[in-house]
């Protein structure tokens, strides 16, 4: 398989991506190339450039900065994967990190690349969901930032613009001492989950739960944050039966269905994987207060 | 023929300079234009891992890369691995010793995969290492074999630096 005539572009800066993107008429960026590049392969997409994005400067960093991660859209998923500062203060990304994909593909994916692609089902897309991420991009017309709820405007089609580039993405840290799970079934370890969950939750001293997130990855378009179950949660004790019975309400939501599984196998999962992974993350609730 | 670039590659410790399409795959200018046909393709979709190499030592899968993208960087193939012309590496002799390959189609990339994953964890445990070739498929051995080499290798590796 050949991928089909393309010109090919290598910046070195950020302003001269922007200048590309803003004169060159059907140009695709190429990051860690893990999606781009089988879609090439394909020929699933034919575009007239690739504006490889490998040799510009500065879009690599993990840093902690006002109570939030700040991740470069250029970061391998491996340096997220081997980071400690990701480990100790954002669990959640680092869990759902190692199921992505293989070592030798998370040698080169990156964070923005994911963002980007946009898969139902991608970890990361998932994290930046339940995290409340914000994502910056950088146009002709400078940069803007875009809330992650309103980042997915369709089936793998994110709210950007033709002649912008995501740049970074902000994930709002939580407390020390939360509870984080991320759990997904795939058939095949390294497979595209067909439902993934990624729940968060703190509690007070006396063991209410204070906040939750819960975010459920492969069963719409983009992932959905199931805030019926969420707020079912705050001011609750988690007591057995608390995040069962509050679970069966993601049997409600509507599902896709694909070759891999009906909607109604979908509904099932999201139910039985979010009563999983907040029972987890419960679990690792510490230092209460 | 569209268009081409100059490229300047380190493969196995060998400076080439060659001009390449800007869309040939790297998998294929290792194959076809420097002969280094070790490199083996399956799925041409990064799915077999059959097309692993280290790409300035980590592994990647070579049918996702473009040649272009190698300019100026080091590459390990399999033809690479061993210390020369009559010795093995460990870990190919661990696999000759553990049957870790029949027909030997995945076999370079499962090599490539493990030298990084030995380096980076050089006293595994065994779902560790199935983990670690989870993305490089074999169609002969089940994978037992496999699995016992990499064991296998790790103490040959970890002996030797011992002395």
């Amino acid at each position: 398989m050949k991928p089909p005539p393309f010109r090919y572009h290598d910046p070195q800066t950020l302003g001269e991506i922007v200048g590309l993107l803003g004169t060159l008429e059907n140009a695709k960026l190429l990051a860690g190339g893990q999606s781009l590049m089988p879609m090439l392969n394909m020929r699933f997409v034919l575009p007239d450039h690739v504006i490889d994005l490998n040799r510009v400067e500065g879009l690599s960093y993990i840093r902690e900065s006002g109570g939030a991660l700040e991740i470069g859209a250029m970061t391998r998923q491996r340096d997220l994967e081997f980071s400690d500062l990701v480990a100790s203060r954002c669990p959640l990304m680092h869990e759902a990190i190692q199921q992505i994909g293989h070592r030798q593909t998370r040698n080169r994916g990156t964070m923005g690349g994911s963002l980007c692609h946009l898969d139902p089902s991608a970890e990361l897309v998932s994290v930046a969901a339940a995290l409340d991420a914000t994502v910056t991009v950088t146009g002709r017309a400078g940069e803007r930032r875009i809330e992650f709820a309103e980042f997915p405007r369709a089936y793998m089609t994110p709210a950007i613009e033709a002649d912008e580039v995501v740049t970074s993405l902000r994930l709002p840290l939580w407390p020390k001492g939360h509870g984080w799970a991320f759990v997904e079934f795939a058939r095949r370890h390294g497979d595209f989950a067909i439902v993934s969950a990624a729940a968060l939750i703190e509690e007070d001293e006396n063991g209410k739960i204070r906040r939750a997130s819960l975010t459920l990855g492969g069963i719409g378009p983009a992932p959905v944050r199931v805030r019926e179950v969420e707020q079912a949660l705050v001011g609750q004790t988690a007591a057995a039966e608390l995040f069962g019975t509050a679970c069966e309400a993601c049997r409600k939501l509507d599902a896709m269905a694909d070759v891999q599984a009906p909607a109604s196998y979908r509904q099932h999962l999201a139910a039985v994987l979010s009563r999983r992974a907040l029972e987890a993350a419960h679990a690792r609730v510490q230092g209460r207060g | 023929m569209g268009e081409t670039r100059k490229i300047i590659v380190t493969v196995n410790g060998t400076r080439h300079e060659a001009e390449v399409e800007v869309r040939y795959l790297l998998a294929d200018f290792l194959r076809h234009q420097l002969g280094l046909t070790g490199t083996h393709l399956g799925c041409e979709h990064g799915v077999c891992g059959a097309c692993t190499i280290l790409f300035d030592g980590r592994s990647a899968r070579s049918c996702l890369m473009l040649a272009v993208q190698a300019n100026g960087h080091e590459i390990l193939t399999v033809e690479g691995i061993a210390p020369g012309p009559d010795k093995m590496h460990p870990l190919q002799e661990a696999f000759r010793d553990n049957h870790g390959l029949q027909c030997g189609f995945c076999t370079p990339g499962m090599l490539t995969t493990l030298i990084e994953f030995l380096r980076d964890n050089p006293d595994p445990t065994e779902q560790e290492v199935r983990v670690a070739i989870s993305g490089n498929l074999c169609r002969c051995t089940g994978y037992q074999g496999i699995v016992a080499a990499a064991l296998d290798a790790a103490k040959r590796l970890q002996a030797a630096k011992r002395g």
